[in-house]
């Protein structure tokens, strides 16, 4: 299972994506493209298939009709590597409220990539969760939590991060660390795909929007 | 770097026995539904232990797959419910791998204890002392099966809404082998002749839903995971 | 590299044309249009062979030394439970193509299969039972070939629930088609379970008179058995049509036909 080093650029593709919920034609040809360094934000209004599309990008929906392409290669042939690349945002945090915050992480991140307890104390102290890492995660506020979870997709680093609403439940302070961590991300050659309400990195030139309807 | 296998089965059965820790109450419960359930056959046909003797393989054997059943619930709900297991599913690991981890933990935790506790429960039942070994080994053999089962069955309705009665529905057809040849093991060895033939059985059995059953339980998993 | 094509439309053969009948198989016009034609010749062969079958079973053959007339059951017993075997394989090997190819139209055929599989059960459990009756004074009893059945019964009862239990069609499909697989597996070991069960306690057992079977009543059997068969292929014939109905109602190849008619 060791992880071979792809000479294809980081890029990800999305071909005339169409998916149907029953009898609803969802997303109707959507195709759009990310590269290295730029970030992707999906608007549009509830209900229009933000969430879905996002899934699908993320290998969790089979598509009908349509491809996602990284570096080249459908995901569908090559779903491990892929996933190994990935690393994706949802809704839910992905927490278990009885584990501590450092047992989340630790059990979280290191099924993926093997980690050190400092490494992760100080992903905690970066994301302002110093006080909460031995405190279980049910006791968390929602702000801190959608923080662990991001201290997450940043301890995994994955050059793609796929982020459904990824400022959910966070206060101004923490919009501005996390637009931080996409920055730095961005910077250093990564790729973000988000579906948010708001606009975030307003005004940087790497920043694309997508609308769907 | 990516873990190895031996240090991703030890996060997934870490994580697993430490959320246990932290909630016993919920790890008994199928224990006590077991001998319950086992109270229930003297108080509906009679306390004479000579017509006891005679149900008790059954009765052990049917309480444990009931009690088996109902501990299939704690088995992947909780990480579905909070989004944990659909990281699992993108995490890039063999997902058959970590639900069979997974499944041996919850054994542990569920069937091992109905495991210990079955040779007492049968004994109240009027099974003699010299049927307790081959109880335990059937149980633990049986369980064991019933476990992979019951995942199989419970990866598949864990995403329907109360799909309890569901989950039996479609696991007990498919443990009736096992519940057939469990019971006349200890049927067998209350009588003082060979189990061999059964537990052999059994065993094969196990093998059977060990080799093939992860891979099931991970593509129908990953058919739950959708929304 | 290819993209995906819309999914009613003739995907191109992959090599050579060996392989074209099996990519037209995965057309829904093409076999909606074909086993509309087909149906009329498997049930009239259908009708006949049942025709003859029983015929032979219930005039020609000669009654039982032990069991006289009544072991005539068998020319309807034998095959509806041979059918309720026979019919949950084709649905799972139907499920394993639908899930290894993609194929819809495979998991439509694997849908329509599960309730006529179910009804060849309860016919073969009603006859069952008739059967007995004569011989065991009781309407059931747990006689091995019965029980089996019964529990072939759950499985396709199980299936028919879980297709139900999802709203989304193509989850259901791969969700059954997973369970049908796991359950065919499973079939052979229940069967043998239940007969070492059973004779573990010498218990009630349906068999004719002993191993030599006199070929005057072996015929009608194996008649009838086709025709059951022939009867399956054409009732398969109309529910795949219907499943294709389902399924494609938005297509537009649908709105032709409709417009022709």
């Amino acid at each position: 299972m060791s992880e071979t080093p792809d000479s294809n650029p980081a890029r990800l593709e999305v071909r005339s994506l169409h998916l149907w919920r029953g009898d609803r034609h969802l997303l109707r040809g959507v195709s759009l493209a990310v590269d290295a360094g730029e970030l992707l934000q999906i608007m549009g209004p509830n209900g229009v298939g933000k969430t879905s599309l996002l899934r699908c990008i993320a290998g969790l929906l089979p598509l009908e009709t349509g491809e996602v392409i990284w570096r080249g290669r459908n995901i569908e042939r090559s779903r491990e590597a892929y996933c190994q690349q990935l690393a994706y945002l949802a809704h839910l945090n992905a927490l278990k409220s009885d584990l501590t915050a450092l047992e989340n992480l630790r059990f979280s991140v290191g099924t993926r990539r093997v980690v050190t307890t400092v490494q992760l104390h100080d992903m905690l102290v970066r994301m302002q969760l110093g006080a909460c890492v031995d405190l279980p995660a049910r006791s968390l506020s929602a702000g801190q939590k959608r923080r662990l979870a991001i201290a997450r997709i940043l301890l995994t680093q994955a050059p793609l991060w796929v982020l459904d609403e990824p400022i959910t439940n966070l206060d101004a302070a923490g919009i501005a660390l996390f637009e931080g961590c996409m920055a730095e991300h961005l910077a250093g050659g990564g790729l973000i795909v988000t579906a948010a309400h708001q606009q975030l990195l307003q005004g940087q030139p790497n920043v694309r929007t997508l609308e769907l309807h | 770097m990516q873990p190895g296998m031996l240090q991703l089965l030890g996060l997934i059965v870490g994580r697993d026995l430490r959320l246990a820790m932290r909630h016993w109450d919920q790890v008994i419960q199928p224990l006590l539904f077991f001998v319950i359930i086992t109270t229930l056959f003297p108080l509906a046909i009679s306390p004479a232990l000579d017509e006891l003797r005679r149900i008790a393989p059954g009765v052990v054997w049917v309480a444990a797959m009931l009690a088996a059943l109902l501990a299939l619930e704690s088995l992947f709900r909780p990480d579905i419910e909070d989004g944990t297991m659909e990281q699992w599913t993108l995490s890039g690991q063999p997902l058959s791998v970590m639900l069979l981890a997974k499944t041996a933990t919850h054994w542990l935790l569920s069937g091992l204890p109905i495991v210990l506790m079955a040779p007492l429960v049968g004994s109240a039942m009027g099974m003699p002392p010299s049927a307790w070994g081959v109880t335990a080994l059937s149980l633990a053999l049986g369980t064991a099966s019933l476990s992979v089962l019951g995942a199989i069955g419970a990866a598949l309705t864990v995403s329907v809404r109360r799909g309890s009665v569901l989950l039996a529905l479609l696991v007990l057809p498919l443990e009736m082998p096992v519940l057939i040849f469990g019971a006349r093991a200890v049927d067998l060895a209350m009588h003082g002749e060979a189990v061999a033939g059964p537990l052999n059985l059994l065993a094969a059995l196990l093998l059977l839903f060990i080799s093939l059953g992860p891979f099931a339980m991970a593509a129908a998993m990953r058919i739950s995971v959708e929304t | 590299m290819s993209s995906n094509t819309e999914s009613s439309v003739l995907n191109a053969p992959k090599a050579g044309t060996r392989w074209l009948w099996f990519h037209k198989l995965s057309s829904p016009p093409y076999a909606y249009r074909t086993s509309g034609v087909l149906r009329p010749w498997f049930l009239w062969s259908a009708v006949i062979l049942l025709l003859v079958g029983t015929y032979g079973g219930l005039l020609l053959a000669p009654p039982d030394y032990q069991q006289k007339d009544s072991f005539r059951i068998i020319y309807v017993h034998v095959p509806s439970a041979s059918m309720s075997l026979m019919v949950y394989v084709v649905m799972a090997v139907a499920s394993a193509v639908g899930l290894i190819w993609r194929m819809k139209l495979a998991h439509a055929l694997a849908a329509g299969c599960a309730a006529v599989g179910a009804w060849f059960s309860v016919l073969a459990l009603f006859t069952g039972a008739f059967w007995g009756r004569p011989m065991w004074g009781t309407w059931w009893a747990w006689d091995p070939r019965v029980t089996s059945e019964l529990i072939q019964l759950f499985l396709y009862l199980g299936f028919i629930a879980l297709r139900s239990s999802f709203e989304d069609t193509q989850r259901a499909d791969r969700a059954s088609a997973i369970l049908a697989i796991v359950g065919v597996v499973n079939v052979p070991v229940v069967k043998y379970s239940v007969i070492w069960w059973n004779s573990l306690h010498q218990g009630p057992s349906i068999t004719l008179t002993g191993a030599s079977i006199d070929s005057s009543m072996l015929w009608p059997l194996f008649v009838m058995l086709l025709a059951y068969a022939l009867f399956f292929a054409a009732v398969m014939c109309d529910r795949l049509r219907v499943e294709i109905l389902k399924r494609e109602r938005n297509a537009s190849w649908l709105a032709d036909i409709g417009a022709k008619t």
